[in-house]
């Protein structure tokens, strides 16, 4: 039970980040941080203490496996981050281009 | 699985093959974008009307992707509501493609703009055509990343600014509704849509389920800008060039917002009172928030934004009523909100084309010099306010008569309420924008090219002639199937199986 409280912390030490911190990049750090505890969290919900590897073959007896999908799944959602995390950093260097900062209350032209 | 139900991947895949095509080719060929554009999304709508057809004789079609058996494989369902949503989706982008022609010109790297836009088609109609839990959260993905990409798409300080709020707020939003699948997959170790709809019910409730709803309400409503979750709309949607504003704020925010929500608190988890009444008062917040905030804005493209959040509001509010009536006024008003929006977008693109500002106190007297963008925007304002016998007018008179017979008397109040304000800030647009004395320095203002004007009117005639939809024949085979869909709740699992054999 722990494990998955650690795991929350983690999830909420990301948001704390997003929400509280003024340089951009921080912000991306917090966001791969949230992203990697819900990465983590499905990767421990399938977990067995002491479970083997979801292999099918003749030899072994099929019990106590890993449930091999989130595995499958967090790749797809790792993949995702990825795009994501590229794509915010690509606007993050335009943004310092432009407005020569990355402290977001400086940046701050929108409103209404 | 039958042979009509390979047209099912279709939607996916050739939105995908246009953007790769393009994507390759578009850089050497400049006449090949455009054309890519247009005519996919042509082929796109085309295949979503013989869809309706295809659904109205056959039922229910499911393809197994790869042919895994179900439900262990990916499926794809094609149902009432599913071909609703394809047709919005489509209709809309075929005219935006259209408008792109002439509008993009004034950017450099039209086949990156292309590429992105199609990309976004292909992610909406997966999330749409999906009946896999896992899948509709990499097509929401998909459509997303390509819609932070179109945001900053003019790559200038406001455009930079309101893509990276856009882009942190919205991947928020998919980390809750991806912690919400992990946890329904823990619960009912499935992601088939239908199987998980059968393993809940066998189930009894349980404060899971409690938590998986409100992680969902959390991450579909900051995709659908309900209103405790709008912060990033007025910024994000404003800021992207013009068709990109009318893709975002006519289908975007419903295919992911929307559609999402319906599909997996009626189909999957079960409507309740409680959250039913969550929606009700989300949709109703909304609504006069969203109008309320628009009054006062001067520029164009923002204040259609904030009545963007306004309308969601209205869909909301009348699907959540969860009566046969709600649902048909919720969805009718889904398919107005995407076609009026839409075309109010584009008139802005138009405005701004022409003369260079959004700044409705610059404007003035534009009637003259640009009769068509000026009256087909008087039709859209006539439709978004709900004068008769627009098809705003329709949606909403369905939705308010709904509210009266669910003995909802406050919420058919603020419904009236936010319909005058909604009718009060559009006279303030037509008043600064088209009418009145026109200034010296628009004399030699011209009108929009030939492209732009075409997809206007015909988008002009469909707010026109909307109202036809609700006649019996025509409703039979458009609304009625989708409002059964999610009136038919968890049944859903059932249908979905019989489409299997």
């Amino acid at each position: 039970m722990i494990i998955y409280l650690l795991c929350l912390i983690l999830f909420c030490c990301g948001l704390y980040c997003i929400l509280r911190k003024r340089n951009i990049i921080k912000i991306i750090l917090g966001i791969i941080i949230a992203e990697y505890a819900v990465n983590l969290f499905f990767i421990l919900v399938a977990y067995r203490m002491e479970g083997r590897s979801p292999i099918l073959s003749s030899e072994v007896e099929i019990v106590n496996m890993v449930d091999p999908l989130p595995q499958a799944l967090v790749l797809t959602a790792i993949v995702i981050g990825l795009a994501t995390t590229a794509l915010l950093v690509a606007l993050a260097m335009r943004i310092y281009e432009k407005y020569k900062t990355f402290d977001i209350t400086k940046i701050k032209e929108l409103r209404g | 699985m039958t042979a009509t139900s390979n047209i099912l991947p279709l939607f996916v895949g050739i939105s995908l093959a246009g953007a790769f095509l393009t994507s390759i080719v578009g850089k050497k060929l400049k006449w090949l974008p455009d054309l890519m554009g247009s005519v996919t999304t042509f082929i796109l709508l085309g295949l979503s009307l013989i869809a309706v057809r295809i659904v109205a004789t056959q039922g229910v079609l499911v393809y197994s992707v790869g042919s895994w058996k179900l439900p262990i494989g990916i499926a794809l369902v094609l149902d009432g509501l599913t071909v609703f949503m394809l047709i919005t989706v489509n209709l809309m982008a075929f005219f935006i493609a259209i408008y792109s022609i002439n509008y993009m010109e004034r950017f450099t790297s039209k086949w990156k703009f292309y590429t992105l836009f199609l990309l976004m088609v292909a992610g909406m109609n997966g999330v749409v055509i999906t009946g896999d839990m896992f899948n509709l959260f990499v097509f929401l993905e998909i459509a997303s990343v390509a819609s932070y990409a179109l945001v900053a798409f003019g790559t200038e300080r406001h455009e930079l600014e309101a893509a990276f709020k856009y882009t942190v707020m919205s991947t928020v939003g998919s980390l809750f509704i991806l912690l919400g699948i992990v946890f329904l997959y823990s619960y009912t170790s499935t992601l088939n849509m239908a199987d998980m709809a059968n393993i809940l019910a066998q189930k009894s409730a349980s404060n899971i389920i409690i938590m998986v709803s409100v992680l969902f309400i959390m991450g579909f409503g900051l995709k659908a800008a309900l209103v405790p979750f709008h912060a990033w709309l007025p910024d994000a949607h404003p800021s992207a060039p013009a068709p990109i504003s009318a893709m975002l704020s006519g289908i975007l925010i419903k295919s992911l917002g929307v559609y999402t929500l319906c599909r997996v608190f009626y189909n999957i988890i079960g409507i309740n009172s409680s959250l039913s009444l969550i929606l009700m008062v989300l949709g109703t917040l909304s609504m006069v928030i969203g109008v309320f905030l628009a009054i006062g804005q001067w520029d164009f493209k923002r204040l259609l934004a904030y009545h963007s959040i306004s309308q969601i509001g209205y869909v909301i509010l009348g699907i959540g009523l969860g009566t046969p009536l709600g649902m048909i006024g919720g969805l009718f008003h889904l398919f107005n909100h995407s076609v009026f929006k839409s075309l109010l977008f584009l008139n802005s693109g138009a405005v701004e084309y022409a003369t260079g500002t959004r700044d409705l106190q610059k404007m003035g007297g534009l009637m003259t010099k640009m009769p068509i963008t000026g009256t087909t925007s008087l039709v859209a304002s006539m439709s978004i306010a709900g004068i008769p016998p627009f098809n705003g007018f329709w949606s909403k008179l369905i939705i308010i008569i709904a509210c009266v017979q669910a003995n909802r008397l406050g919420y058919a109040f603020w419904a009236v309420l936010a319909s005058i304000l909604t009718l009060a800030s559009f006279m303030k647009v037509m008043k600064y924008a088209f009418f009145g004395k026109l200034r010296e320095k628009w004399n030699k203002v011209e009108e929009v090219p030939v492209y732009m004007k075409l997809a206007m009117v015909i988008l002009a005639l469909i707010c026109v002639f909307g109202g036809v939809l609700l006649i019996y024949n025509i409703n039979e085979f458009f609304l009625k199937p989708a409002s059964d869909v999610l009136l038919e709740g968890t049944k859903y699992a059932d249908i979905i199986f019989k489409g299997i054999q």
